[in-house]
């Protein structure tokens, strides 16, 4: 007996996502802009100026959220990845390809912003440390990705050898986020954390998490609206494509 | 309020290129990026439409 409703399954069809997907990232866009709009607010207005670092800590505000996605966004990929090689479903692959470029900006803003920081706090754009060489190798990974997938002309053989590329990388991420204490490193450890009370003052704190869930918001509505080109590309000779865009 | 006058807002107590050169790359690389998905979408429904144009019909 099957009972109507909401089913996973479904969705796992790319005719189903293309359209269930068209209809959700206006949504996530429209949240991603309110969020952003509230959290620059408390970034530059609410929050009061740090007592060591002065106005130029507000960097925080891009850089958490641009460093956290960068790392998120890596782990959703090779989530997708795993499960398209495990059930062959052909909208993983999609996912996985749909979040890359996005992962790929993530992880460059987090170096130019870092950078950015750097300099005036630490006197440097740029040291060969745990924490910023790992970052740069995730870059590395999006980018390998990326060009995996560009030189493999066959869709789901790039799928594959991609899947297990993101699987292989996905060990950088765990690196990057403990590289602060299993190494000496100039980046200062983490100001949030599951263990621990935060160590800054509230407006700080809430303006950080606000502006992680707009970058969460941008980045679904990103992935959702860049599959719906791949999905058309990929299932361009079906009938139902040629509906879709007539 | 943080700020007794625009200047000083734009100043950031110093930081200014450091502040607004983070601020500013981040928020342009979201407008491209959201501008490429956007390019590449209407690409790619131009490119299926000819596709599937019968050769030498016109609508």
């Amino acid at each position: 007996m099957k009972t109507p409703g909401f089913s996973w399954f479904k969705y796992a069809s790319p005719q189903n996502f293309y359209f269930l997907a068209g209809r959700m990232w206006p949504w996530f866009a429209a949240l991603s802009a309110v969020l952003m709009v509230v959290g620059l607010w408390i970034s530059f207005f609410v929050a009061p100026v740090d007592a060591q670092q002065g106005q130029g800590y507000r960097i925080i505000f891009v850089h958490v959220p641009t460093s956290q996605m960068s790392m998120f966004i890596y782990l959703v990929m090779a989530g997708w990845a795993a499960i398209g090689l495990a059930f062959n479903t052909r909208l993983s692959g999609m996912m996985a390809s749909a979040l890359a470029p996005t992962g790929a900006l993530f992880a460059f803003l987090s170096l130019v912003t870092g950078s950015l920081w750097g300099k005036p706090m630490w006197g440097t754009w740029w040291v060969w440390d745990a924490r910023l060489t790992s970052e740069l190798i995730l870059l590395f990974l999006y980018l390998g990705f990326l060009a995996l997938q560009s030189s493999i002309d066959d869709p789901r053989r790039a799928d594959k050898a991609c899947a297990v590329l993101a699987l292989v990388g996905v060990v950088n991420v765990p690196i990057i986020y403990f590289s602060v204490i299993w190494w000496n490193t100039l980046h200062q450890g983490a100001s949030v954390s599951m263990t621990s009370a935060p160590s800054m003052a509230a407006p700080m704190l809430w303006g950080m998490l606000i502006m992680v869930l707009a970058f969460w918001m941008y980045t679904i509505a990103a992935a959702l609206a860049r599959v719906r080109s791949i999905i058309l590309d990929r299932e361009r000779h079906t009938e139902w494509v040629k509906n879709a865009v007539e | 309020m943080q700020w007794n006058s625009l200047s000083e807002f734009f100043a950031m107590g110093g930081y200014a290129f450091y502040v607004w050169g983070s601020f500013g790359a981040t928020a342009l690389v979201m407008a491209v990026e959201s501008l490429l998905i956007h390019v590449k979408r209407k690409e790619m429904q131009r490119n299926l439409r000819a596709e599937l144009q019968p050769n030498g019909i016109q609508p």
